[in-house]
């Protein structure tokens, strides 16, 4: 555990990339093997079930400090974070241990599902064996919350690196769901990936850049394929020999999630992998639903008989990736494109999949005319792929743009403040905004913590402490003076908010210094962007 | 009819109405008794200052011409109703807590202070009182320092290390104090410079008699590499920093001594790729340790997390309350000085 607090240090101390990837580097060499397996797990998302709940941790911690409970909340309202807390309060360890990093994996993951005192038993003995470093590492495992600071995609360059091996090859070979605490070092470096061997692994999935300004930049649009950005959820479906998976961008397993689509495992011939986007489908419209209908389908193990019969899914598919047991990312667009519609085109009707529509064009400016429709087809905007480029692995900038259309935006004031996490610790960040209600007082609506620099936030957490009306434990109510321009996607009806309103992805634009609370929206003129109809021209997107 | 307290607490700062005296005030007052030489602690204006003989010279260049009188440590002089004496509270060099008798009833103010001896302040005196009031900067149970030997040890290894990379070592440190005590603490592992926020308060306490090794002032393009040079935080940040490397230095390594840095969220934010948890106050357990040395069964808290520390203090049985201060109307703001 030394040398991995010894890595987590080192990648700390830097926000170098080539430093980043050389600290890792050398850890997937000079690591025990169990440990750089375990390594490449974690920074790849995969952890073991939660050891103990976050109640359970701080009560624990409280105990073996002396302290009482408040100050423990009040410590963690100023650290930010309670794996540090925890770290920071007990006592300096009175039997010092250094195991390896798979020893302690192998320890935390046998105690899901022990009795509490067992648990408590276990991890207070991990406390007092652990410096404050490790200690830290150690709560985040525990907790679920792990983060290194290092991206997935760092992670994999470096494991290449230390590995000698390719690093789209690596890439492939850390898809799907593997388990650190079973494999080994030569799965994840050696030997041959993909292809019908590899049971239901999924491919790295392609990335588009974000498309500033306009297209023109891109050149000749002759060389360019448009489709719809649809705003569901990106999958992968495998089939292959005894093999049947749909994995989401995540690389989570979402083949239980939708019934509907189990019989894509009998339709498509084995050796099959395609790209595509779930969504609930309007079959009467022959639009999507929007992305809150999907949504309520998710998070749900098991779908009832009447969800499946109201916000039925469909698969609008992007991408063949494999065809006939042959990986086909090599291949320019045009040819996997073919590909795609002709395997679909032979599919039976009434097989929930299709290609998504290319849209024809006639030059940039026919096409941002097209983009102007998108909310009104139930799309977030366009994709734009480069017709000749492979497939590309991960977020590579050049084959494949997004280019969505602008959000709506609202003027709100800020009525809740509270402070963030991790690097944004005591700093207020994360605010509860309100539009006017038309009777001279303000309805909660939207949170959102993201968008102003450092700077504003260090103003604004000055102020907010300066004026803080009533506390509620971390959250703190202040005078509505403050104005945001906020934007977000979407706008649904919501019974569970005060408002009667939920907001996708809503996000701070800018502090509107110039504008008084008095001139902020209503909520009428929010819930006009309700009556939006499906198929309606759009309107304009800026204020409401 | 009970007597008016031996101090009391107004929009000016602390205040002994027997005395006719302010303690650390932040506006001008006809006299002030002051702990140490910190710009929120002496400030310009007043018409009167009381310090400790070894604060004055500090005091003296940063505020110019003042009427001051020094005092000797544990030197006893009466004023108005009451016995004021100083006595070291180990924050930085010269720097006091100051007593007040009246009559035996005896009221400490401690100033900023630090319990463990740093090799270079006078170190901290417990001094029996029957109100105490403290300082808690760090008053939380998430901050609690390491050894200072062990936090040394940690920086010298980091200046090691620039060194045969063949980079300048650059730290920020708060020019009185924490500067001079990181330089008397380290090894002589090779030349050292200092910005000029830095070299004069070394100068003067060099002078006073404290035991420095030698420091040069750091000039654009002079630092040669395997160098440390001590700035104050700010001018980590600005081209100072930057223009500093002779030819032949591979770059500036900075890093940053702080109790602040405790937190990776703050040091995160800050963008500090090298934070040494060095602080010049005291920690949760020596916040503790002092308030039961003094024996006082009556604290006031202030500058920092006041509200929880006091709330804590209460559970422990003692009779607490908050001061407000003009320099944090609220605990813990990590942005602001230590």
């Amino acid at each position: 555990m030394k040398d991995f607090a010894a890595l987590f240090a080192a990648l700390d101390a830097t926000t170098r990339t080539s430093d980043k990837v050389a600290a890792l580097a050398d850890y997937f060499r000079a690591a025990p093997p169990a440990d750089r397996v375990w390594c490449a797990g974690l920074l790849s998302g995969r952890r073991p079930k939660r050891a103990a709940g976050a109640a359970e941790l701080r009560a624990w911690a409280a105990e073996a400090a002396g302290l009482p409970d408040w100050l423990m909340e009040e410590s963690h309202s100023v650290a930010g974070d309670l794996a540090e807390t925890i770290a920071l309060v007990l006592p300096p360890p009175s039997a010092r241990q250094d195991r390896p990093l798979a020893d302690w994996m192998a320890m935390l993951s046998a105690l899901p599902g022990r009795p509490p005192a067992e648990r408590r038993a276990a991890v207070l003995a991990a406390w007092d064996a652990l410096d404050g470093a490790e200690r830290l590492l150690f709560n985040k495992l525990v907790t679920g919350g792990f983060r290194m600071g290092v991206s997935r995609g760092l992670m994999t360059r470096a494991l290449a690196q230390a590995a000698g091996r390719a690093e789209t090859e690596i890439a492939h070979r850390l898809m799907g769901d593997w388990d650190p605490a079973a494999a080994t070092w030569d799965d994840l470096t050696a030997g041959e990936p993909g292809g019908a061997g590899a049971g239901s692994r999924p491919y790295p999935f392609a990335l588009a850049s974000a498309l500033e300004g306009g297209a023109e930049a891109l050149g000749d649009p002759a060389g360019w394929r448009a489709e719809w950005k649809w705003d569901g959820i990106r999958a992968q479906i495998v089939v292959r020999p005894g093999a049947f998976a749909i994995w989401s961008r995540g690389e989570e397993l979402m083949t239980d999630r939708f019934p509907e689509l189990a019989v894509l495992a009998r339709a498509l011939p084995p050796g099959t992998v395609i790209d595509g986007e779930v969504l609930a489908w309007d079959a009467a419209a022959g639009t999507p639903m929007p992305f809150a209908v999907l949504q309520r389908r998710i998070g749900r193990k098991t779908v009832p008989r009447r969800v499946l019969a109201e916000a039925p899914v469909r698969v609008l598919a992007y991408d063949l990736l494999e065809d006939k047991g042959r990986d086909l990312r090599g291949q320019p667009f045009d040819a996997r494109r073919a590909g795609l519609v002709a395997l679909l085109s032979a599919l039976p009707a009434g097989v929930p999949v299709a290609p998504s529509p290319l849209l024809d064009f006639d030059g940039w400016e026919a096409l941002a005319a097209r983009r102007a429709q998108a909310r009104g087809r139930g799309a977030e905007g366009l994709v734009l792929k480069d017709a000749a480029a492979p497939y590309p692995a991960g977020r590579r900038r050049g084959p494949w743009w997004k280019w969505k259309i602008d959000p709506h935006t609202v003027d709100a004031v800020m009525l809740y403040a509270q402070a963030g996490h991790g690097r944004r610790a005591n700093l207020y960040t994360d605010y509860t905004f309100g539009v006017a209600d038309g009777e001279g007082g303000f309805v909660p609506f939207a949170k959102a913590y993201s968008g102003l620099t450092d700077a504003e936030f260090g103003e604004i957490t000055r102020w907010v402490r300066a004026n803080t009306l009533e506390r509620f434990g971390p959250v703190r109510r202040v005078p509505p003076v403050l104005v945001f321009e906020l934007a977000f996607e979407g706008i649904q009806e919501s019974p569970r908010h005060k408002a009667g309103v939920a907001l996708r992805f809503p996000r701070m634009l800018r502090w509107r210094r110039d504008k008084p609370a008095a001139e902020i929206d209503t909520l009428e003129g929010l819930r006009r962007l309700l009556d939006v109809p499906v198929g309606a021209a759009p309107r304009t997107p800026r204020g409401i | 009819m009970a007597r008016e307290p031996l101090l009391t607490f107004t929009d000016r700062g602390i205040f002994c109405p027997a005395g006719g005296f302010h303690i650390d005030p932040w506006r001008p007052v006809d006299r002030a008794v002051i702990t140490h030489g910190h710009s929120d602690h002496a400030r310009p204006g007043h018409g009167a200052y009381l310090a400790t003989q070894a604060a004055l010279p500090v005091m003296r260049h940063r505020l110019g011409e003042i009427a001051a009188e020094g005092l000797g440590w544990g030197e006893e002089r009466r004023i108005g109703d009451v016995a004021v004496s100083l006595h070291p509270a180990g924050h930085v060099p010269g720097s006091a807590q100051v007593r007040v008798e009246r009559g035996g009833e005896v009221w400490v103010v401690s100033g900023d202070y630090k319990v463990e001896p740093d090799g270079l302040s006078e170190p901290f005196e417990p001094v029996r009182a029957h109100a105490f009031v403290s300082e808690c900067t760090f008053g939380l149970p998430i901050f609690r320092w390491r050894p200072q030997a062990e936090v040394m040890a940690e920086i010298a290894a980091w200046w090691r290390a620039n060194a045969a990379a063949g980079r300048v070592s650059l730290i920020g440190a708060y020019g009185l104090g924490k500067a001079q005590r990181i330089l008397a603490a380290l090894p002589g592992l090779g030349p050292v410079f200092t910005h000029g926020a830095v070299e004069a308060p070394t100068a003067i306490l060099r002078a006073q008699g404290y035991r420095l090794p030698a420091t040069a002032l750091a000039r654009a393009g002079g630092v040669p590499a395997g160098a440390l040079v001590i700035a104050p935080p700010s001018a980590l940040a600005g081209p100072w920093a930057a223009r500093l490397p002779a030819p032949g230095a591979e770059g500036v390594a900075q890093g940053f001594a702080s109790g602040w840095m405790a937190l990776r969220g703050i040091r995160r934010r800050r963008g500090v790729t090298r934070g040494f948890v060095l602080s010049d106050h005291a920690d949760w357990p020596g916040l503790n340790a002092a308030i039961a040395a003094t024996g006082a069964p009556r604290v006031f808290v202030t500058h920092g997390y006041t509200a929880p520390f006091s709330r804590w203090l209460t559970d422990q049985g003692l009779d607490a309350a908050v001061v407000p201060t003009a320099f944090s109307a609220e605990g813990g703001d990590p942005e602001g000085a230590e």
